[in-house]
């Protein structure tokens, strides 16, 4: 359900520096205060990222999920705040530990449960068959269905069979992605965020979202442009993931909840942050009536967690890798160098022959593009542009792209600031006397750089343009952001669905691998065939044979 | 006779440098011209800026109807436009040949004609063929230019230059990089074609080549013209001291 953030920007399991540090009590009453000090804060740090002490109840959430679930407060975003730290203070008061939150990336939190990171996993959890192979859940806090959002003009979309031929968003690996899938005969969109799903459906992109109810609350309703649309479609419960060993924790937080549930806190912590729903109300009642609490869940302790075998994998992962990702990169990364060797050849020209202000301009093109992240460009050019308009006031502008002509654009105008560079080295490589012979026999200067120049250049540069399409075709997976489906974003996929990061990893790393080859042999292929210098050791070995040529004669 | 060539007080320096120093002079029509003298006397530059490879600071310098007069001081278009025109009259060849190593000698010697003339590229390639038989290269169209000898790529790139039909031909130490052994074949086609009438201009250390075919020698000196005859004049009885100082080095 909440969103999944990209993994290189934020390190797993780091705990969010809230003002916790445990001070003991006798600080000062010695002498040598400062050197007191600074082993408490050294133990002090040790504890934080090594072990917490024993009262505290460790858990783990990932806060960029958003409301109203764990978020920064807007405030101070320093603190964290959402309905799960309230309700993970209030089970602390219950069970007299203190409540610490971990941050931790959303798709990790199972796995960094297990790890030991924290002892409880939540956030916006659902309490599926799957999870529980891995982990123990306790009863449900919260349960919710998904909610159908349109722009306000829209009056044909009312449930999930209206959207059959329409393009619907939703968030990456949640229960509304597997609806969508399993309704079919729509183009589904996912995206980390459901901020840019939304933005997407205010714009056009999209005809409609799907989203668990408590999202589409807080991201959809304050929007004007918006509207909800149509009942709840189907229902989910959150559950605390408990590592499976950990039985005795899991009864103490059953009992903490229910107790919870009884006094009516739990209630107050969902009225607060405007949550309640028929869903937790009917849960709520079905809970407190039946006797012995989280019976029911107590009985999946003793499935062991079982990897696929590799057998299994190829069957499982090769499909969607091979059949989906794989195509998709291909497309991506072809049309993108594409774009990349026109333009930045172009660049090279302009900055190597035309007038003043022109070759500045390309000078700046190259600085710039190869100086800024390509995360952020692709973000400003999908995200961006259409937004164009609201950031300059002018409400008429701005322009909205595809994802696939974002990704292309944007990897390819990212590469065109390399390859002019490599074209600007391997057009002055090209002796002076080339040019001059050209222009002697009466060419212009942009006849003999077609004719003379830029092909001799263009074969020098062979190596190194080979080298940056490599490196682009695996910077391809940072397209991913921008909703596209590609290999990197199928491993996600595969790993998150079947906990395998290194099984999928693998097989994923092995087929851009050997995708690239062929382009590394075609270049030396290339290279060889094209370079003027080796002609004449080529001839000498035909020779051998006795075709081809003579040597010179002397 | 009518003079083809007309070099009117021609100056050009580097900085502070003067490479020519005021140099005036004609070429008749069907003339080979040697110009000779010691290294860094501007030979090479005066060679260089008769087709505008090299921008004098005054002076005239006129190529059949084609006027390059720097003291009307040029707009930046006119004079490229000028000095394309300028070129189109005049062919060139290096003393490093500079032929284009992607290119077969036969596309080498098309190539001009098609780009600059508009010429239909089987009616280039056949002119090419004819002017490659002419130089003797007839067994080497296909063959890139890394492939042949010194003296063939030298050939090579007079047939390129002549495939633009020049009025003039301009050499540029033509025989300077290349084995004593194959100098002899390059100068051959030179003979040739000044029997045939070609109006040449030869930078050259090759002083027996100038007295035996030159009709004219021209001796630079510091930037400056010293001394314009015929071979036998120059080289029997040099009137300049320097003249008799660089020749007797020589012969």
């Amino acid at each position: 359900m909440v969103k999944r953030k990209i993994g290189e920007f934020f390190r797993r399991g780091r705990p969010v520096c809230l003002p916790q540090l445990s001070i003991p009590e006798d600080r000062g009453r010695h002498t040598g205060l400062p050197l007191r000090c600074a082993v408490v804060f050294i133990l002090a740090l040790f504890s934080l990222t090594l072990s917490a002490g024993a009262q505290d109840l460790r858990w783990g959430g990932d806060a960029e999920g958003g409301a109203p679930y764990l978020l920064p407060n807007p405030r101070n975003p320093r603190e964290i705040v959402g309905f799960e730290i309230d309700l993970m203070n209030a089970i602390g008061r219950q069970l007299n530990r203190r409540s610490v939150f971990v941050q931790n990336q959303w798709d990790g939190l199972v796995p960094g449960l297990q790890r030991g990171n924290y002892d409880l996993a939540v956030n916006g959890i659902e309490i599926t068959e799957d999870r529980k192979q891995q982990v123990n859940f306790s009863i449900p806090y919260y349960a919710c269905g998904e909610q159908l959002s349109v722009r306000i003009a829209e009056n044909s979309i009312n449930s999930l069979a209206d959207l059959k031929g329409k393009v619907v968003g939703t968030l990456k690996a949640s229960l509304a992605q597997r609806i969508l899938e399993r309704a079919g005969g729509m183009e589904i969109r996912s995206y980390e965020n459901q901020n840019n799903a939304y933005d997407d459906l205010a714009l056009g992109r999209l005809q409609a979202v799907l989203m668990d109810w408590p999202i589409a609350v807080y991201y959809s309703q304050p929007n004007p442009k918006l509207k909800f649309t149509g009942p709840s479609i189907e229902r989910m419960e959150y559950g605390i993931a408990v590592r499976k060993e950990d039985t005795a924790l899991l009864e103490q937080v059953n009992e903490a909840l229910l107790a919870l549930i009884k006094s009516g806190e739990l209630w107050a912590i969902y009225k607060q942050w405007r949550i309640w729903n028929n869903e937790t109300d009917k849960l709520f009642d079905q809970l407190v009536s039946e006797s012995k609490p989280g019976q029911v869940y107590q009985q999946f302790t003793q499935n062991i967690t079982k990897q696929p075998t590799w057998r299994e994998r190829l069957k499982l992962y090769l499909p969607p890798l091979l059949l989906v990702g794989a195509p998709m990169t291909l497309l991506i990364s072809v049309l993108a160098m594409a774009v990349a060797i026109a333009f930045g050849l172009m660049v090279a020209l302009i900055y190597l022959y035309a007038p003043q202000p022109l070759a500045w301009l390309a000078r700046a093109y190259v600085e710039l593009f190869r100086g800024t992240p390509l995360l952020i460009q692709l973000f400003l050019i999908f995200y961006g542009l259409p937004n164009l308009g609201i950031f300059f006031g002018l409400p008429n502008l701005g322009i909205k792209l595809s994802p696939v002509a974002a990704a292309v654009i944007g990897l390819g105008l990212n590469y065109a600031a390399y390859e002019a560079e490599n074209y600007r080295a391997g057009i002055q490589a090209i002796p002076r006397g080339q040019m001059e012979a050209a222009l002697s026999l009466g060419m212009t200067r942009a006849q003999s750089l077609r004719r003379v120049i830029v092909p001799q250049a263009m074969r020098l540069v062979i190596p190194p343009v080979t080298n940056d399409f490599i490196a682009l075709f695996k910077d391809s997976s940072i397209v991913s952001v921008i909703t596209m489906v590609e290999l990197t974003k199928v491993y996600g996929q595969l790993a998150s669905t079947y906990y395998d990061y290194i099984g999928a990893g693998i097989l994923a790393a092995a087929i851009y691998f050997l995708m690239g080859l062929p382009f590394v042999r075609l270049a030396r292929w290339a290279e060889k065939r094209l370079a003027t210098d080796q002609r004449v050791v080529v001839t000498a070995k035909r020779r051998w044979f006795g075709v081809g040529a003579k040597p010179a004669e002397g | 006779m009518s003079a083809i060539i007309s070099v009117n007080n021609l100056q050009k320096s580097y900085g502070d440098a003067a490479a020519l120093r005021g140099i005036s002079f004609e070429v008749e029509v069907s003339e080979l011209t040697a110009i000779i003298g010691p290294s860094g006397c501007g030979k090479s530059t005066l060679l260089r800026c008769l087709n505008g490879l090299e921008l004098f600071d005054s002076g005239r310098v006129r190529i059949g109807e084609i006027t390059l007069d720097r003291n009307d001081g040029f707009k930046q278009r006119d004079l490229n436009l000028q000095l394309r025109r300028l070129r189109e009259e005049v062919g060139m060849v290096f003393q490093s040949f500079n032929l284009f190593p992607h290119l077969t000698v036969l596309e080498n010697t098309a190539l001009a004609p098609v780009v600059v003339k508009k010429l239909d590229r089987k009616l280039a390639e056949k002119k090419a063929v004819e002017l490659l038989a002419k130089v003797g290269l007839s067994d080497r169209l296909d063959y890139y230019p890394s492939q042949l000898s010194g003296g063939q790529q030298q050939r090579a790139a007079i047939a390129r230059a002549l495939a633009m039909e020049p009025k003039v031909m301009l050499y540029d130490e033509p025989t300077s990089a290349l084995d004593p052994s194959l100098v002899g074949e390059v100068l051959g086609i030179m003979r040739r074609l000044d029997d045939e009438g070609m109006t040449q201009v030869v930078v050259t250390h090759e002083m027996n080549f100038a007295r035996d075919v030159a009709d004219k020698v021209l001796v630079l000196a510091e930037g400056e013209l010293i001394e314009r005859d015929s071979p036998d004049v120059i080289f029997s009885s040099p009137r300049d001291e320097r003249t008799r100082a660089f020749l007797q080095r020589y012969l």
